[in-house]
């Protein structure tokens, strides 16, 4: 199962049945070709993020990855700095990743090089801050009444 | 010419816009502009404790509640690494597999309404009431059932149950002949629906699409089959596939899921197990009310859940479910504290609204109705 080999593969790790790929983020691009074309993973299922904060570095994108034949799951994880976080897109593997893409870059303030439209999705167009970072907070931002 | 559907249209069944470039009749492009139910649930998530989460998970898809129960328990049960005895499984298959039949009515109903068959409406919403009432007996809540929770199941089936729903359970292969009945012999459905609303089998798997969208197109992908969780593995049942591709095939497949469906429900009803419906581990599961009135440890127990919550061990864990929608999938990271770290709902209308522009782009104004009804997806379900 986990008999993966790529240059951009850092680490191969097996919990709970599941397998997870450390990725190097500069080859993410190069890396999912790889298992698109050669491993079959044909659909990408999710594009998410999870913010480690204060911990650097302070990004973890997180990628899922199924194949139909045979099935399988795979993940694999980036690294991403949280002073001035970016990765470079994989729209150009599939192109499912394109609202996903927009998803964390909403609401995580990740940004995606190459993406052909890079702007909110869920949030309003002139939001400012990105909520599901861990410094945001979850009650009173901006409009709260604690200020009244 | 732009053309802007939406916010509020009928045919949307929600809140979603879409804005059209027209030439003549024809779409030359669709964007979608979602996000205007978005609440900020994954974020909510993370500030409550694992036990009160499976509410949340109840408000994201308002016609399968279950299915989005079942899968967050799914995953924290992976985290805690714990078994389910085998009567809280059937009873959790038994009550998705009714929750499917809920979903697949009122998209029925609505999808016939936005083609102009009004009366499939009606009579959907009849059977869906029956639905209805049979999962409140179950749980006390007709929607928001908050039922499948993580360690079992929250309450011991009702008295009387196997009667209520055997009795509906019964009958209901019959209306579905009926429904197709009315539809299939109704030469204006056919004209609609055939040879409407074809979209690629590769842009599909290219684009994320699961569910019967993609079933209707030839592929097998159920991960009732595929990957089975819950027992489904010892359920006999077919995966429902059509090769036209089209509004019609789409129409067909779900038209064989609620039969399926409703054979598994009957299964499920025949061969339920003995023994309990909430797993033996008593640092998550909230002990019996007797059981506190005597003993010190389950009031202990009680106690530190409903206070301080219980507590997961750190790490991550992913777990997909066939919803009626398509692939509902989880991805929970733990931290090791009574709150989840993060929650990511890989929900299957955001996926499938994403090969809406695709679906679109070539066909007649006309028919975006009927292929944006085919899609089956549900707003909060897309924005969370």
């Amino acid at each position: 199962m986990s008999d993966f080999t790529h240059p951009g593969i850092l680490e191969t790790k097996v919990a709970l049945g599941e397998t997870t790929l450390i990725a190097d983020p500069a080859q993410i691009v190069d890396l999912c070709r790889h298992l698109k074309d050669n491993e079959k993973f044909v659909r990408l299922t999710s594009i998410t993020a999870v913010d480690w904060h204060p911990a650097e570095p302070r990004f973890e994108v997180v990628y899922h990855l199924h194949s139909i034949e045979p099935i399988r799951r795979v993940r694999v994880k980036c690294r991403v700095s949280g002073q001035n976080p970016e990765i470079d897109s994989v729209f150009s593997v599939w192109r499912s990743a394109d609202w996903y893409e927009r998803e964390v870059f909403d609401l995580f303030g990740i940004g995606f090089r190459n993406h052909p439209n890079l702007v909110r999705i869920l949030m309003p167009l002139d939001w400012e801050g990105h909520p599901l970072r861990k410094d945001y907070p979850v009650h009173g931002y901006k409009y709260g009444y604690a200020k009244e | 010419m732009t053309l802007n559907m939406g916010p509020q249209h009928p045919s949307t069944h929600g809140v979603l816009r879409i804005v059209i470039e027209l030439e003549g009749e024809t779409i030359k492009k669709a964007e979608p502009d979602i996000g205007f139910l978005h609440t900020g649930i994954e974020k909510q998530c993370e500030a409550i404790n694992w036990a009160q989460v499976v509410t949340l998970t109840d408000r994201v898809d308002y016609l399968s509640n279950l299915a989005n129960n079942l899968v967050y328990a799914l995953t924290v049960e992976k985290l805690l690494q714990m078994e389910i005895p085998p009567k809280a499984q059937w009873l959790r298959v038994m009550l998705v597999e009714l929750d499917r039949l809920n979903s697949h009515l009122v998209w029925l109903g609505t999808h016939a309404l936005d083609i102009g068959a009004m009366s499939m409406f009606f009579y959907c919403f009849r059977e869906r009431e029956d639905v209805l009432r049979l999962k409140e007996m179950f749980s006390g809540q007709r929607m928001m059932t908050s039922y499948i929770r993580p360690g079992g199941v929250a309450l011991e089936p009702p008295r009387g149950w196997e009667k209520a729903m055997g009795k509906f359970i019964r009958q209901f292969p019959s209306k579905v002949d009926e429904y197709e009945n009315l539809l299939d012999s109704n030469p204006i459905w056919k004209i609609r629906t055939q040879g409407v609303g074809f979209i690629s089998v590769e842009d599909m798997l290219d684009l994320g699409v699961t569910g019967p969208m993609l079933r209707a197109a030839g592929i097998p992908l159920d991960v009732r089959k595929t990957e089975p969780y819950s027992s489904y593995e010892k359920f006999n049942f077919k995966v429902a596939t059509r090769t036209e591709n089209d509004v019609y095939a789409r129409y067909r497949v779900r038209m064989e899921e609620m039969r399926q469906s409703a054979n598994i429900i009957v299964q499920a009803m025949e061969g339920m197990p003995e023994g309990a419906f909430q797993a033996d581990s008593p640092h998550v599961v909230l002990p019996d009310r007797e059981k506190m009135k005597t003993q010190m440890e389950a009031l202990i127990y009680h106690f530190k859940i409903v206070t301080e919550g219980y507590r997961v061990p750190a790490g991550e864990a992913y777990q997909a479910v066939e919803s009626p929608r398509g692939e509902i999938a989880y991805y929970i990271v733990s931290d090791g504290t009574s709150k989840p770290y993060r929650v990511h709902m890989r929900t299957p209308s955001f996926a499938n609204l994403m090969a809406l522009p695709t679906l679109l782009e070539g066909t007649l104004i006309a028919d975006s109705i009927a292929s944006l009804g085919s899609m089956d997806f549900v707003l909060g379900d897309t924005d969370r």
